[in-house]
């Protein structure tokens, strides 16, 4: 994984060595000096003026102008949006345009794009106004039309009744009373408009309240949706038309249809003015429409110009605004001439920091460089690791357990394997694991045009671990093979089984009377054992075993690396009184047991492991009987007992009254050499000894060795007995998959029947994909991760450090995606 | 059902809860208050705003900023937060969230009356209205002349139609007229709210019953301040007191007859919940008053976030955003107005 050339060898082991720097920069070259030291990513600022608020920093103006310009951007970008004009990803080539200039032209453009904004909404306005009164003539003129028709026809049938019943029988003063009426009538008045349909019937409710019912109105629909003048959105809108009498009533008409927001139009009386009406609106509209079509096109032509630099400008502006940002951490010195930086940077890249500062100064035309300072201090360095596409996704395992302290032994390194590799035991299917070696390959094929684009939440997920996937399918068909699986039917891949018919009459495997006829099968599970009535208790056996061993092999690994942690910090308690013992004591229980396993499987031996293991600590003296695997084993047995049990005392008292005596010592007067070896090696001891102020409490570091020691003895128990979940999912999978494919599909098989057959093959397809691939792999998946976290790395992981975060446009790009 | 609700609770109210305990982290602490009050423009108000969860309701406003947008834009992050709690809201919830708006209802009564009287532009009185206690109908109120009319046309399909039941007079509306309508609709929603707390129940009940009788409580001591020297007669005064709340009904005949502020505080300072309240404040002087009620409020409304599966919280987490903003207001016209040295003044800091 190590990129040889550019780098130290190893750089995964251990955090990159860091140092924390100190750059006295001129005024007048800090900003390209920042902007250079983004380009490079190696340095992770500090704050220096944390106690200041945002606005009380030096550059703030800055901030605010580049805020300011991200706005008038993100303001570009909903515009673009509205009209469907996408920015332009054609990289341009490099105009060099300045912030200033940049500001300037940004708020020209803004203040053009507002006003075509406003003209248009402006002649948009009216075009609605003019389309509703199109419509209030139209409607309103069906009204009347249909009113005036019906009026006639009463007047008709009046005058009918006066021919045909002649003048004795008609009231006589009938004339007189519509005469005298229709010169009494006030003259009615109306108010025509359109109001939004949900409103219309409070609106009539309303009205009707007001003028306590004297008034008529007639509402008319409008088909299609109508376009709000003022709002300028879609609503389904009712022609209305409201005959009132007398002036209070019309004032109050007034206020309610402005209330209500209905737009009031006026509306000739007599037809023939009305048809002039309608065709004057018509003329203007489609002049207006004309107009708007034309600011249309001015518009779109300005949106696309910007288009063509909007990726640019955003770039520039969200850079400069990180500067200004970083800038504002910076302390400025009291003569303002230079402001000073503080921040961590690893050490490998001092080199190429110098050369950043040094072309900074040159191309600002600086006169004076800046100073670059390597400063002493007993604050923990932030954890670096350098990795790339493939090791970041398992650093990223290790990570969301804790970041590992400043250069203690990384755990990442080893789940690269590890971690496939516990999931394939769990997965252990070559077919199931082809599957998913498809689904991976399918990512890593498409890496380069997935990784620029954005993916849905879960997509995205798969995406970044497609590499951890790709290895978990490498090894689960590597298991799958050892298990010899392929959806559960076992194939014989590797030459022919060893076992055979005693004679050639028997065509069933389960009957009993099988005979080893060949060598033994040599790569894997025989094929025969599959469905037999042995085959349980034989493939249980098998993994239990196999998890016991892969069990007692990782956790050893952690307390070996706690070995590794302990030399590197030159921390000789540890290793004398936590190395030791912790390995004495596992080893002497489960390791023992380890040994027994190998033992019996190579020697063929009956002996009864359990049993074994159970009476070594119940009665350790008693004779083994037919349990003997080897010669003074009871003799071994005891002494494995003893060192277990002294191990137990060794963890626990000694540290304690070590560190206590140390504490002492340097509490009277050889703190001296003391102090400086604990400079050296940024002390990682955890009892507070490298800070002499600190008080030393006996009774809390004890009480911290005791659960440790408490923690350990248990754990190496339980977290034997917690890989045996690698045994259990791999039973639950390969049962399941035995399963689906018997019940599923030979009982479909069985019936001879197309469509039982389709039905069958699409459940069982269906089954395969959902409960195997996909919530088996997810179970395997955190099972593993599990193992990982409690039981390899409890054994010496500390993870209480932080993480580089170099200040860096590259890396400011993905975090804005 | 009391000591009960955790059984039950989460069903329907566990969401909506956890939401506004998330809202109410999201309040401004102490520290933002006087980062806020050192800002020398608008736009380090804004700068600093952009921080915290008024952000994205603020970032896209052009730079010369005025107070009112900014006080606009965060009321407009409470309006969509208390919307979205009502859309998901199902009853008793609902009833509750919505009873929480009534009073701005009245408010915005009150306001577009007040102004349609002064011949004030309809459109600019309802910009100025609460946006949570807007209802449909609500320009309409403009066309009424008297009470009857007012009931009659608009209110009576408001939820506030009950509460006009006792002030329906056919007098024409006056300023006078109005403050005593806005008093008697308030003390009628008041005993309404109290009564549904009530019916409630549990934690609710306990909680909401000691807010809602701080709130009469303090309504009514207003009510005696704002009416001495008015032409308002004693019994017309008493008519105005909620008929529950610490001061009922003994302390309500010892405002009704106070002559001036120092009775007042007399009659109060026999409450202990109250006396700490007048200590504050120097005899005959009633500008801080206010304040006080206003921080002794704040601190009820805190506690109640203290105590799990109750609605008070939405109640008081509404009250608390409302605060926060009318310290905005504050903070922003002081430094608009360059009167920093008053900024101190009326900000009530919540945590």
């Amino acid at each position: 994984m190590a990129e040889s050339g550019c780098c130290p060898p190893m750089d995964l082991f251990r955090s990159e060595p860091m140092q924390l720097v100190r750059l006295i920069i001129p005024v007048e070259s800090s900003h390209l000096t920042v902007s250079y030291l983004g380009d490079l990513g190696f340095i992770q600022f500090k704050d220096l003026n944390a106690e200041k608020s945002p606005f009380q920093r030096t550059y703030a103006t800055q901030i605010k102008r580049c805020g300011e310009m991200a706005r008038k951007l993100r303001f570009f970008r909903e515009q673009m949006k509205k009209v469907d004009v996408l920015p332009s990803t054609v990289p341009l080539e490099r105009i060099d345009i300045d912030l200033d200039n940049l500001e300037v032209k940004l708020g020209e453009l803004e203040a053009e794009m507002i006003e075509v904004n406003a003209n248009n909404e402006k002649l948009q306005r009216s075009y609605n106004e003019l389309l509703e009164y199109e419509l209030i003539l139209q409607k309103a003129g069906e009204f009347f039309y249909s009113a005036q028709s019906d009026a006639m026809a009463q007047q008709r049938e009046t005058q009918e009744l006066h021919a045909d019943e002649g003048s004795i029988h008609s009231p006589l003063l009938l004339e007189q009373e519509m005469s005298t009426d229709s010169s009494k009538v006030v003259k009615l008045g109306f108010i025509s408009g359109l109001v939004p349909r949900d409103k219309s019937l409070a609106f009539e409710r309303i009205l009707f309240r007001a003028t306590r019912g004297n008034v008529l109105l007639k509402q008319g629909v409008v088909g299609n949706p109508v376009t709000d003048p003022v709002s300028g959105e879609k609503v389904d809108k009712n022609v209305f038309v409201i005959f009132y009498s007398g002036e209070r009533a019309k004032t109050k008409i007034l206020k309610i249809c402005e209330a209500f927001g209905a737009n009031r139009y006026p509306f000739p009386d007599d037809l023939g003015k009305r048809g002039q009406m309608i065709t004057e609106v018509s003329g203007s509209i489609s002049e207006l429409k004309a107009t708007i079509d034309v600011g249309m096109l001015h518009r779109d032509s300005l949106l696309k110009n910007i288009s063509y630099h909007y990726e640019q400008w955003n770039l520039l502006v969200k850079k400069e605004k990180s500067i200004y940002h970083t800038l504002n951490m910076l302390s400025i010195d009291v003569t303002k001439k230079c402001l000073v930086a503080e921040g961590w940077s690893p050490i490998f890249a001092s080199k190429q920091v110098q050369d950043a500062l040094h072309r900074a100064a040159l191309d600002s035309n600086s006169q004076v460089e800046s100073i670059f300072q390597v400063l002493h201090t007993r604050e923990s360095p932030p954890t670096y690791f350098q990795t790339n596409k493939f090791t970041t996704a398992f650093q990223e395992i290790v990570d969301a357990y804790g970041v590992a302290r400043y250069q203690e032994a990384n755990p990442g390194v080893y789940t690269i394997v590890t971690f496939p590799f516990l999931f394939a035991v769990m997965f252990g299917d070559w077919g199931h694991g082809i599957c998913l070696l498809l689904g991976t390959l399918f990512f890593l094929l498409r890496e380069k045009k997935l990784s620029s684009q954005k993916l849905g939440d879960i997509t995205e997920m798969t995406f970044g671990g497609r590499y951890v996937i790709l290895l978990m399918s490498l090894f689960s068909i590597y298991t799958g093979l050892v298990y010899n699986e392929f959806f559960s039917v076992p194939f014989e891949l590797f030459g022919r089984s060893a076992y055979a018919c005693r004679d050639p009459s028997c065509s069933d495997s389960t009957t009993a009377g099988l005979i080893k006829v060949r060598d033994a099968y040599p790569f894997g599970v025989d094929p025969k054992w599959h469905g037999t009535r042995s085959e349980l208790p034989f493939l249980n056996s098998l993994k239990m075993k196999m998890s016991i061993l892969l069990g007692v092999a990782q956790m050893n690994l952690g307390i070996i690396l706690s070995y590794f942690n302990a030399k590197f910090f030159k921390n000789s308690v540890n290793v004398w009184f936590q190395f030791v013992p912790q390995m004495l004591f596992l080893n002497c229980l489960f390791g023992y047991l380890s040994v027994l396993i190998i033992v019996k499987w190579c020697t063929g031996s009956k002996a009864d492991l359990y049993h074994l293991m159970i009476y070594m600590f119940l009665s350790p003296t008693d004779d083994l009987g037919e349990n003997q695997l080897f010669a003074g084993q009871k003799t071994v047995q005891i002494v494995f007992l003893l060192l277990a049990l002294v191990a137990v005392p060794w963890m626990l008292l000694p540290k304690p009254f070590i560190l206590k005596k140390q504490f002492q010592d340097r509490h009277h007067g050889q703190s001296y050499q003391l102090l400086q070896s604990t400079d050296d090696s940024l002390e990682v001891d955890a009892h507070g000894s490298h800070d002499g102020h600190e008080e030393f409490e006996f009774s809390e570091v004890f009480v911290h060795q005791l659960i440790h020691t408490i923690e350990f003895v248990l754990g190496a128990v339980s977290n034997t007995a917690s890989y045996l979940r690698l045994w259990a999912l791999s039973l639950a999978h390969s049962e399941l998959s035995t399963v689906f494919y018997e019940k599923v599909l030979l009982l479909a098989w069985g019936f001879n029947n197309v469509i039982i057959l389709i039905v069958g093959i699409i459940v069982f397809i269906f089954a395969t994909v959902g409960v195997l691939l996909v919530m088996e792999t997810l179970s395997a998946f955190l099972h593993a991760l599990r193992l990982h976290w409690v039981e390899f790395q409890n054994k010496f992981y500390e993870g209480d450090g932080y993480k580089f975060h170099p200040f860096s446009f590259a890396l400011m790009d993905e975090e804005e995606e | 059902m009391y000591g009960f609700e955790a059984l039950t609770f989460n069903i329907h109210g566990g969401y909506l809860e956890a939401i506004v305990r998330g809202h109410r982290s999201g309040l401004l602490t102490a520290a933002d208050y006087n980062n806020l009050c050192q800002c020398e423009t608008l736009d380090d108000i804004k700068m600093h705003l952009s921080a915290t969860d008024y952000g994205p309701y603020l970032q896209n406003e052009p730079s010369p900023l005025h107070t009112t947008t900014i006080v606009e834009k965060c009321t407009l992050k409470l309006v969509d937060e208390y919307k979205h709690m009502l859309c998901q809201a199902t009853e008793p919830l609902s009833t509750f969230l919505e009873y929480i708006t009534y009073g701005h209802m009245i408010d915005n009564v009150v306001l577009i009356v007040t102004g349609t009287l002064h011949e004030r532009d309809v459109n600019e009185l309802l910009e100025k209205c609460h946006p949570l206690g807007m209802f449909d109908s609500i320009a309409s109120l403009a066309v009424a002349q008297n009470m009857r009319e007012l009931y009659r046309l608009v209110l009576v399909d408001t939820p506030l139609a009950p509460y006009f039941s006792e002030c329906v007079t056919s007098e024409d509306l006056d300023d006078m007229n109005i403050e005593i309508m806005r008093n008697t609709l308030y003390k009628a929603y008041l005993e309404d709210f109290y009564k549904f707390c009530k019916k409630l129940g549990g934690a609710t009940a306990e909680i909401m019953s000691d807010l809602l009788a701080f709130e009469a409580d303090r309504r009514a001591v207003n009510i005696t301040i704002n009416s001495i020297g008015t032409e308002l007669t004693r019994d017309d005064r008493r008519k105005l007191y909620s008929n529950f709340g610490l001061l009922y009904p003994y302390g309500h005949e010892e405002l009704a007859v106070c002559e001036d502020i120092d009775q007042v505080r007399a009659a109060m300072e026999k409450y202990p919940p109250y006396q700490s309240i007048f200590a504050k404040i120097s005899y005959g002087e009633s500008q801080m008053l206010d304040k006080a009620f206003y921080e002794e409020e704040v601190k009820r409304l805190c506690l109640a976030f203290e105590q799990q599966f109750h609605y008070a919280v939405f109640f008081a987490y509404v009250r608390l955003r409302e605060q926060e903003i009318r310290n905005l207001m504050w903070i922003s016209e002081c430094v608009a107005q360059n009167q920093k040295s008053r900024v101190h003044d009326s900000v009530v800091f919540i945590f």
